[in-house]
């Protein structure tokens, strides 16, 4: 069998998959920042009405889902997957969000790293003949992740300047066998690399190693330079995360280029007081999803290689004094 | 009366700055939870030791406003508790001196969650 | 620490390293900002303290009296002011000069359990007014009778 497997950890697809629409909905935060403009729907603030605010972060995962479904114009019953993942315990803004949609779904914990998780698992699925179409959609909120994973956001008090603000918004894709839109020629999926950090307010710090040895392991397994891509955007390291990758990178022997830059600094404005930048899964999912998305469409990006990060702690392993592991997913999309 | 709030003003700013060395030179782990007991441990343990009681008469409120001064005030309480009413008292002094601020502490903390809503 | 023998390639740091290069390139607290702040809020949060000190004296209290109900009304209104979502703003400039004073403390009693209201009366809002000042009750209580302990066998 020819197997599709290169290299160490990467897989090129036979017929690469389509992304045939993407749709993304944000905060009020998340519209007022540089990239406000390319967003498809903008909530008036970050609760929208509904009784908590983790059935609002459902929500905005059930509308961009549902916007990507309605842009694609795939009937229902042509998706054969839904692949979902967002931050809360037990992931239930996706387990909700399923609830509503009633497509089979696979439900995906990649921390922040998902958008870029299901994008590759759902390539593998489609390529591999499983699916037809399949829906990718991930969320994050500002609100919830900071009473699941730091202190009530009422609680007076500063936040370090390497933490990172979570995004509010979620973001989806429809993947199919053929039609219009950009391709994922391949993906390279990460291991997970701990290097010690520990503190919860650095989390750019902690997914660094992981991202830069994806992207080692990416650009050998392909024979490629960073410079064969317009853009490398990591998910969301933030700029202490950001600076790290440049100078691990730059000691392994491959120094990034202007080439490079993360979701977490594309997300806000540096006067937005959010500190080291973006992050979430909500964060890559709407940067790619928006921006990303639209300027692979005008032609002004050939190639990007969107790398999703994640850190794999929980409050409780950060309580008990554990390091945090990271993990990268890379997925490479062309024009 | 004026220059104790004054006094007050030097004297709360003053443990405040400590809180917030405490907080900026450890580890990014010890977080406000952390300073609060700090706070209310070390006052009172030098309020058992009698070296709060000096920082009271100069600062007033600047040193019971402080959670150093609920410290101060749960230590002095178990001391007259001992003299007053012997070993139950070592029990009963603290909580009992600290009563009211407990209770206000219990009652509107419930009270105001109760009637507004978080912001985000 | 859980570093893995991994497969090359893989970044050319070592773990020390990498916690070094993560030190230096990681922002640090700006202590004299923060303390300056610190000093000036939780200065005034005292201050005002104490002139509700006056006040109920000149009312009539006695000094003990007049500084137990100024406390609780200090604690009200830290609740009243997280209640309407201001103190998490003070507490962004004035870090500890927000938390000390026992305006802090009723802070971090009203700010959970305002976030858990929707989990329920009991287990979401009565539960969770005691995140911080559980903790802060134990140690406090618990000193209290160590000293009154020591107080006694010493007399």
């Amino acid at each position: 069998m020819n197997l599709k497997r290169v290299g160490n950890q990467t897989v090129v697809f036979a017929n690469p998959p389509v992304i045939l629409s993407s749709y993304s909905v944000v905060g009020p935060m998340e519209a007022q920042g540089p990239l406000g403009k390319t967003f498809d729907k903008v909530w008036p603030d970050n609760i929208n009405g509904e009784k908590s605010w983790e059935i609002a972060e459902s929500k905005l995962l059930q509308e961009a889902m549902q916007g990507a479904i309605d842009q694609a114009g795939v009937p229902n019953d042509q998706i054969d997957f839904m692949l979902a993942g967002d931050l809360l315990n037990q992931i239930i803004s996706s387990n909700f969000a399923a609830r509503k949609l009633g497509l089979p779904f696979i439900g995906l914990y990649g921390a922040c790293s998902t958008m870029a998780l299901g994008m590759a698992v759902g390539s593998m699925l489609i390529d591999g003949g499983f699916a037809r179409h399949v829906l990718v959609g991930v969320s994050s909120h500002h609100d919830t992740a900071e009473r699941q994973y730091r202190l009530p956001t009422e609680q007076g008090g500063q936040r370090s300047l390497s933490a990172q603000w979570t995004v509010t918004g979620a973001g989806a894709v429809i993947l199919g066998q053929s039609g219009a839109g950009p391709r994922i020629p391949a993906v390279t999926l990460g291991r997970v690399l701990d290097y010690g950090e520990t503190d919860a307010g650095n989390m750019g710090a902690a997914m660094a190693p992981a991202i830069a040895d994806t992207i080692l392991n990416h650009l050998q397994d392909l024979q490629r330079q960073p410079t064969d891509y317009n853009l490398i955007a990591s998910g969301d390291l933030g700029s202490v995360g950001a600076n790290l990758t440049r100078e691990v990178m730059q000691r392994s022997g491959t120094p990034l280029g202007p080439e490079y830059t993360d979701c977490g600094l594309l997300v806000y404005d540096q006067k937005q007081d959010v500190h080291a930048g973006g992050s979430g899964c909500g964060c890559s999912a709407v940067v790619f999803a928006g921006s990303i998305m639209q300027r692979l469409k005008a032609g002004e990006l050939k190639r990007v290689l969107l790398i999703g990060s994640g850190a794999l702690h929980s409050p409780t392993s950060s309580l008990q004094g554990e390091s945090i592991p990271g993990i990268g997913h890379a997925v490479v999309i062309e024009a | 009366m004026f220059e104790m709030v004054v006094s007050a003003f030097l004297v709360g700013g003053v443990l405040c700055v400590l809180g917030q060395l405490l907080m900026d030179l450890t580890k990014p782990s010890f977080t406000p939870a952390h300073v609060l007991v700090t706070f209310v441990t070390g006052g009172a343990i030098l309020g058992a030791l009698g070296w709060y009681k000096p920082l009271v008469d100069i600062g007033g409120a600047g040193a019971t406003i402080p959670l150093s001064g609920f410290g101060y005030t749960l230590a002095k309480g178990a001391i007259e508790g001992v003299s007053q009413r012997g070993f139950i008292g070592i029990f009963s002094g603290g909580v009992e001196a600290a009563a009211v601020g407990i209770a206000a502490a219990v009652l509107f903390g419930y009270l105001v969650s109760v009637t507004f809503n978080p912001k985000g | 620490m859980p570093n893995q023998n991994l497969r090359p390639p893989t970044i050319a740091v070592t773990p020390k390293d990498y916690q070094d290069l993560a030190k230096k390139l990681t922002p640090k607290p700006t202590i004299v900002r923060n303390s300056f702040w610190a000093f000036m809020v939780g200065g005034t949060i005292c201050a005002l303290g104490q002139v509700i000190i006056n006040l109920f004296a000149a009312a009539g209290l006695g000094r003990q009296e007049a500084s137990t109900a100024a406390t609780a009304l200090m604690i009200l209104l830290g609740a009243l002011l997280t209640g309407i979502g201001v103190y998490d703003e003070i507490g962004k400039y004035a870090g500890a000069g927000s938390i000390v004073p026992v305006t802090g403390f009723a802070n971090s009693i009203v700010s959970p359990a305002l976030e858990f209201k929707r989990e329920g009366y009991v287990l979401g809002v009565g539960a969770r007014l005691f995140t911080v000042a559980g903790p802060v009750l134990v140690f406090g209580i618990t000193t209290s009778i160590v000293v009154g302990m020591v107080y006694y066998l010493w007399h």
